[in-house]
Formats: C-alpha cells, sequence, structure tokens
C-alpha cells in the first residue's frame, strides 16, 4: 500500500473505500490518527500500520474509542489535524467524550469516520449512526464511493477547521469495503507537532463554560447550514418531464442511480452527501414542484422525516414515499433488487433478465467458525469438562471466541457489547441461583473488561473471570493491543500484564494456563469455579493464523480399527477438521494442523500423527 | 459486465478479483467491487460483486443481472443462482468444502453431482473445473483461485483478453510465484475450452 504515498496528481490506482479514505487525509495533511478497530472501519488502520511511519505522521491504537476519540481531539484542539475513526458502535462508547468536545470544538481539523454496518455483516447491531449528527451538532458527510470518500475525507478537515468543529463521514459496509478507482490529488505534508494555547473557558467543560459553549456550537452549526446548502456533494440529476422525484444518499443511491441510468428511467435524482445539517432550501427547491419523491436511504428515516417536515412549507401537495409507506423497510442494508422493488411500484421499470430458477435444494448453511487449531476452542472445551453435569450461564463477550455459541460447544448465552460479559457475569452472580463464568478476549480485556472486574471486586460478584488471551485481537484482523509489546506504529511497546492487573485490583485466584494443555486446564477450571468470588483464568496460546509455521504441520489421523464411534471429538470438540463419513469420523488434511486437541479428547487414543501408524 | 464470485472465507477470492479490477484499471475500464473483511472471513460465505464497464454505478448486482458466476465451491455456487440468468457463464470449482453444520452431522451436503445435474436443466453454460486437481499439477494447491480464473477467461465474459488477464496476474502476486500462477492459469484456461 506504498502507492498511497505517490505524490502523483491524477494518478488513477483501485482502492478499497478505507484505503481511500486513508488518501483523503493524506492529501489533507493528517497529523494524527487514532482508532480501536471494528468492522467496517478496521483497514484504516491496517493501512497505517504499513504506512504512517512513512508518511510522517502519528497513530496509535488506543485501548477503546474512548480514549481513541480523547486523544484525537487532543490532538486537533492543539492544532493538529487529526483523523479518529471507529465501527458504528464504537461511536457509543465514544460518544460521552464526543458529545462535549463538540462544545468545546478544535483548532484543526477532526475528522471521525463512523463505519455503519446496514446488515450487520460482523455487528451486534445495525443502528443508524446518522443520529449522532442530530444529538451531539456534527456536521456530517456521507460518501456512495470510495472516491467520494477520498474527496469527502480530504474536505471534512477544510470543514472542521472552518468551522472549529469535528466532523463525521458516516460511511457503510459498501462504501468502506467497496473498490472502485480513485483519482489521486495533491499529497500534502502532514501537519506537524502543534503548540497547545490554553484556553480554559473553551476547553474546560465546567458547568459555566459549558453554559457558554453550547450556544458557540449552535452558532458554528448555524455557520455550517449555507455550507451544506451548497456543498458540492449535495447534486441535483434532473431530466426533463420527470415522473419521479428521488432524493437518495449513500449506497441507496448507488442502485437508484444505476437503475435509472441502465434503463433510462424519467426520475429526477437529488444526491445528498451533507445531510447534517439539513440543505433544507436546497431540497425544498427540488421538491417544490415535484408531485411524488421516493426517499432512497438504507435504515432510519433520517432523510425521509426531514423532507416531509421541509414539504409543509415548500409543497404540502407533495406525497412522500419511502419507509413510512412502506415502499423500503428499516431493516438490512439495500440493493439493486430492493430498490427496483420500491422504485417499480411508483412508474414502469422494464424488467430484468428472467433469473435462473433451479430447483431447491435445501443447503447447509455456512456460519463462520472457530478455525482448527483455535485455542479458545479448547478453553470451552476444558470448562465444559470441569463443569461436568453443573449447569452454568456462559456471559460472552465479543471477539472470535464468540463463535462458542455455536454447537457442540454452546459456550455463550448472554452477550450485548464489548467488555458486558464481566458486568453481566456480576449480574448473574447476584440475581440467579447458578454458577457464572464470563469469557472475553484479550483485546476486550483492555477495551472494557477492567472497569468491570474492578468493580466486580468491589461488590464482591462470584464468577469465573476467563481472559482467552490469544495475544491479538483476532477477530478484527490482528491488530496489536496494549498487552501485545507492539504498537499500532510497529515499534516496541511495555507489555501490559492481565494478571498484574487482576491482582492489582484485588483479585486472589489469578492463573495462566496453556488450552493446549486440556488436563491441565480442565484442572485449573475445576479449582477456580471452587473459588469463591471471582476467580480469573486467562488462557493464553497465540492466535494460530497469527503462527504461520504451525499451519504446515503435520495433520493428524483416526485409526478406525482403535475408534469406537463414541464421537466425544464431534460432539463435544467440534473441530471443524472432524468430519463424519457415514459412522466413521475421519481428518480433513486440508484443514487439519495437527494441534493434538482431537487426540487429547479421544478416550481410546484413536487420534495421532499419520507416522505412527 | 457484472460478475459474481462465491466460495469460502480462506479460499483466496480477494485476489481474484483484484486481478480481474487490475486488468480493468489497465485498460482504462471502470470498475466498481464489493468485497468481504471481517466475521465471515473466519470460513464463512464470502461474495464478492465485480463490476466492468464504461461507468458503474454502484457494487452490487441484483437478480439475473450476473453475466458470470465464478464458484469456488459447489454449494456456493448454487446458492448465487438466481444471480444468474439464461446467457450467464457459471464456473465452478467441483470441490465440496464441508461446513461443520455438515461434518457434524446436523445438516446434509448435496452430492455435488446432483448440484451439476440441477444447474444444467435450466442452464447450458455451465463449466466444471477440478481446480484442485490442476492447482496442483502447476505446482500447489493454493493457485486454485488462479486456475478458476483461468477458467472464467477462456468464456467471453471478461471484457479482457488472455494477455491481458496474465499481466494483471504479473502485477498482482509476488514475483517469486508468478510463473506457477501462470501454469494453474493456463491449465484453468484450457480445462473450461475444453468443455465449450
Ligand atoms: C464497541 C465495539 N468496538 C469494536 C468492535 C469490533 N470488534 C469485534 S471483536 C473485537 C476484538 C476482539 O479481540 P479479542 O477480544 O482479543 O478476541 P479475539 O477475536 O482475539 O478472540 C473487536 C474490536 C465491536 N464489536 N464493538
Amino acid at each position: 500500500m506504498k502507492e498511497l504515498l505517490d505524490d502523483e496528481p491524477g494518478k488513477k490506482i483501485l482502492l478499497l473505500g478505507n484505503e481511500a479514505i486513508v488518501r483523503g487525509a493524506f492529501e489533507a495533511g493528517v497529523g494524527h490518527g487514532s482508532t480501536y478497530p471494528g468492522t467496517p472501519s478496521s483497514e484504516i488502520g491496517n493501512t497505517l500500520e504499513k504506512i504512517a511511519k512513512d508518511y510522517g505522521m502519528y497513530f496509535e491504537y488506543s485501548a477503546n474509542e474512548k480514549v481513541a476519540m480523547e486523544v484525537g481531539a487532543a490532538a486537533a484542539a492543539s492544532g493538529r489535524r487529526a483523523m479518529v475513526w471507529m465501527k458504528h458502535v464504537g461511536i457509543n462508547v465514544a460518544a460521552d467524550a464526543l458529545m462535549t468536545l463538540m462544545y468545546c470544538g478544535v483548532r484543526a481539523g477532526m475528522v471521525i469516520v463512523a463505519a455503519g454496518d446496514p446488515s450487520v455483516h460482523s455487528s451486534q447491531n445495525e443502528q443508524d449512526n446518522r443520529y449522532y449528527s442530530i444529538l451531539g451538532g456534527i456536521p456530517m458527510l456521507e460518501p456512495t464511493s470510495p472516491q467520494e470518500a477520498k474527496e469527502m475525507t480530504k474536505y471534512a478537515f477544510d470543514l472542521s477547521e472552518e468551522l472549529e468543529l469535528p466532523v463525521m463521514i458516516r460511511t457503510t459496509t459498501r462504501v468502506n469495503h467497496a473498490r472502485g478507482i480513485v483519482t489521486f490529488g495533491e499529497l500534502k505534508e502532514p501537519a506537524p507537532i502543534a503548540h497547545f494555547e490554553k484556553d480554559p473557558g473553551r476547553f474546560v467543560a465546567v458547568p459555566q463554560n459549558a453554559r457558554k459553549n453550547h450556544p458557540r456550537l449552535l452558532e458554528q452549526l448555524g455557520k455550517a447550514g449555507p455550507l451544506s446548502e451548497k456543498s458540492q456533494f449535495n447534486r441535483e440529476m434532473p431530466v426533463e418531464e420527470p415522473e419521479l422525484h428521488v432524493i437518495g444518499s449513500g449506497a441507496g443511491f448507488n442502485y437508484v442511480h444505476e437503475l435509472r441510468e441502465a434503463n433510462g428511467l424519467p426520475i429526477s435524482i437529488l444526491k445528498l452527501g451533507m445531510t447534517n445539517p439539513f440543505p433544507d432550501e436546497r431540497v425544498g427547491r427540488f421538491i417544490e414542484d415535484a408531485k411524488r419523491v421516493l426517499i432512497v436511504e438504507e435504515l432510519e428515516p433520517f432523510i425521509e422525516d426531514k423532507v416531509q417536515a421541509i414539504a409543509k412549507k415548500f409543497n404540502p401537495a407533495l406525497e412522500v414515499y419511502g419507509k413510512h409507506t412502506g415502499h423500503f423497510s428499516r431493516l438490512y442494508e439495500y440493493d439493486p433488487n430492493v430498490v427496483r422493488e420500491a422504485v417499480s411500484k411508483l412508474i414502469d421499470v422494464p424488467p430484468s433478465e428472467e433469473p435462473l430458477q433451479a430447483e431447491d435444494f435445501a443447503l447447509p448453511s455456512r456460519p463462520p467458525s472457530l478455525c482448527p487449531g483455535c485455542p479458545h476452542r479448547a478453553t470451552y472445551y476444558a470448562v465444559k469438562k470441569a463443569l461436568g453435569k453443573r449447569e452454568a450461564i456462559f456471559s460472552s463477550d465479543i471477539g472470535c471466541y464468540t463463535l462458542g455459541v455455536q454447537d457442540p460447544l454452546n459456550t455463550a448465552d448472554f452477550l450485548i457489547c464489548m467488555g458486558g460479559s464481566v458486568g453481566a457475569a456480576g449480574g448473574f452472580s447476584k440475581n440467579t441461583d447458578q454458577k457464572v463464568f464470563a469469557f472475553l478476549g484479550d483485546s476486550t480485556f483492555f477495551h472494557s473488561g477492567l472497569p468491570a472486574l474492578v468493580s466486580g471486586v468491589y461488590n464482591q460478584h462470584d464468577f469465573v473471570y476467563v481472559v482467552m488471551d490469544n495475544r491479538t485481537t483476532a477477530m478484527t484482523g490482528h491488530q496489536p493491543h496494549p498487552g501485545t509489546g507492539r504498537t499500532g506504529m510497529g515499534g516496541p511497546a511495555p507489555m501490559v500484564s492481565v494478571e498484574d492487573l487482576a491482582r492489582g485490583a484485588g483479585v486472589e485466584f489469578v492463573e495462566t494456563v496453556n488450552p493446549y494443555e486440556i488436563e491441565k486446564t480442565t484442572e485449573v477450571f475445576k479449582r477456580a469455579i471452587d473459588h469463591p468470588g471471582i476467580s480469573v483464568v486467562v488462557t493464553k496460546y497465540p492466535c494460530v493464523l497469527l503462527d504461520k509455521k504451525k499451519l504446515s504441520k503435520t495433520p493428524l489421523k483416526v485409526d478406525q480399527d482403535k475408534c469406537k464411534r463414541c464421537y466425544m471429538c464431534v460432539n463435544k470438540l467440534g473441530c471443524i477438521a472432524l468430519v463424519k463419513e457415514g459412522d466413521d469420523v475421519v481428518i480433513d488434511t486440508t484443514l487439519c494442523i495437527g494441534c493434538s486437541h482431537c487426540a487429547q479428547v479421544c478416550p481410546f487414543d484413536a487420534i495421532g500423527p499419520e507416522v505412527e501408524q | 459486465m457484472n460478475l459474481q464470485i462465491v466460495g469460502v472465507g480462506g479460499q483466496g477470492i480477494l485476489l481474484s478479483s483484484k486481478v480481474i479490477g487490475g486488468a480493468a484499471l489497465d485498460k482504462g475500464l471502470d470498475v466498481w467491487m464489493s468485497e468481504v473483511h471481517g466475521m465471515a472471513q473466519r470460513g464463512g460465505v464470502v461474495v464478492t460483486t465485480v463490476k466492468i464497464g464504461e461507468i458503474v454505478y454502484s457494487p452490487l448486482i441484483g437478480d439475473g443481472e450476473a453475466h458470470a458466476i465464478l464458484g469456488f465451491e459447489p454449494v456456493e455456487t448454487y446458492r448465487a443462482i438466481k444471480r444468474a440468468a439464461k446467457d450467464t457463464w457459471i464456473v465452478t470449482n467441483i470441490a465440496p468444502i464441508v461446513p461443520f453444520t455438515v461434518s457434524s452431522g446436523k445438516q446434509k451436503y448435496p452430492k455435488p453431482d446432483e448440484i451439476f445435474q440441477s444447474i444444467e436443466k435450466v442452464s447450458d453454460r455451465l463449466i466444471k473445473v477440478d481446480a484442485k486437481k490442476l492447482a496442483q499439477e502447476a505446482g500447489a494447491a493454493i493457485a486454485q483461485n488462479i486456475v478458476m480464473l483461468g477458467a472464467l477467461t477462456a468464456t467471453d465474459a471478461l471484457p479482457f483478453s488472455r494477455e491481458e488477464m496474465e499481466n494483471s496476474i504479473r502485477k498482482n502476486v509476488p514475483e517469486k510465484f508468478v510463473e506457477l500462477n501462470l501454469r494453474a492459469f493456463d491449465l484453468g484456461f484450457r480445462s473450461a475450452k475444453e468443455q465449450m
């Protein structure tokens, strides 16, 4: 990705939306970047991991989104251009910082990328973050393509600086993870180290200052209004004698634009790219003479509600179609089918090619699963073995280990958010008669598992606190975190110890085990279960995807003569390399990495390396 | 040109779409694709769309709109079938990757031959590729994705010549693997030609 550093204006290259955002920041002279990883925003950080140093900016993975927001805020308040990015739910974590930061504002441009995930491809919900722009008074841009993501990022820095307010770029998966041709503009030098000029009246949000800063925010937003009215990212695309008007934003706009162009439909389109402050006048003029307008936007009726309000002034007879009329859903992302169907209800659309209709097979589902050799699977097996017939509630968290929810492990009973396993485990321990486990990853521990641990010790909660330490943030693509000894820019870092933190918090039972040693791990869990209060067990073994050498280890084999068809391996461990063929269990040698978990689980010693047989 | 590439996380689909996208860039065409990153890469279903033309307006396609389906796995090819129409080329790998829902005995995996027969009832443009065998013949099983690209190139779906695709492979794969991948590409190309 070194190409992102090329200073060749006009050069065209194929970029992922997230890479285009990085380039946009480079063209704006960004000096600071901070984030906590999360799909679909992660590749912004993954890219900067490789090239931030060469570009000359500062970049860090913060322990969580709130911290990422705060370090970015300080950079921008000091006068150094800063970008902060996270997934949509990351904004929830950072919201406390963000809401009051809007009162204080910034001195240099600060851009916040909030990456949404309609259809919940890789998330815990599909909340529509555009409402944050209203809640916080945050100027907002919504890109539709990688090229526009780059342009908007660059512009957002200027806009932010002009208004002295952070600006939000709200993306969705189909922009972040779309790849398209992007034309480079001029590369700019990264903003240099700054010097913070003190101004407590502005930057210290005590009540008397906050009361002054709130009107300041409204005043600045007032100045943003006219900029939205004439924004280049809001664009009328009229046709002569339109039969339908459409207002669209984000990915939804793309599909309706395509449908119009492919079929020559008589639709006048207003594409909205700057949606807070809302360009009331411009929308008003667009709908003034219209009879019917269809609003194409994914998730909530954000634009639709505004258009209804604006129509009262500009065109009370206007028929507004969208989610309130059932033409679109508030659920999931759109695609060409969805948009075609909605538009067809209002004007004639020529049919598409007849899709092939093959006979209906019952196709097996293919949910994502823990990798062969994943230490999380061994940990779960050991926990269940240690419990035996005793029942327990498994309070889970977000990471690869969440995949323990599947058969046959079933080690997730409750999950709402990152770090949530711990608080919930405490709640279960105080309010139910069941044994309780909290499962969280190492990255999640540093993100938000730590304060909940402290709270649990203080309130004398009683559960087994399992930190599944695979030495990385695996689910989102192996980013480093405070426990890994490596910074976001690739330099060495102190390794923060989970065990020391737990002991420091006053936990008496803190043990570290290698989950690859299933029997030993089971013994430790047995003791942890019997220990009153919070017992912390750190199951430490690196993610198998990190250690590429392990992937080529010799696969194991089932000795069919020794196998008694008890199916312990399939039914209790459930590694995806174990395949049932008729009554036999065989090992898929293309998947097996020889981790030996199944061999340890087999009561009849029927699984081992091929050579020994 | 609308192409849907389907398969399972970890099969090298990202690289194959990059090679095609690169060929489009080289030829001065517009290209827009949609990729899968994140959770599904842990062995889940991966659906990538590649659209190429003078101007492309969106990164996804609707039912019946694919000009080609490149299926890295039989069940996944079948799952994508409604994106195809009568004239759509359907190029599929024949080797199943059995999901754990099946290997654990909970669900059933249909016989690949039945899948193919059912496709052939509605389409006469199915091309079956033994990608693993051909990739091993070329030198390494991991080159299956490039075998598949070779087979796809043999159809007239892509707006690129064989040479244009080979050039893009040279640019997009690490240098030490170029020869291997060109051999894999050739074997895939020939395997498809034999069936046409
Ligand atoms: C608030 C929030 N931020 C970020 C994410 C994205 N995310 C999902 S899993 C995960 C990290 C998991 O790392 P770890 O806890 O170490 O578990 P592993 O995947 O390594 O097993 C992240 C950052 C999220 N879902 N929610």
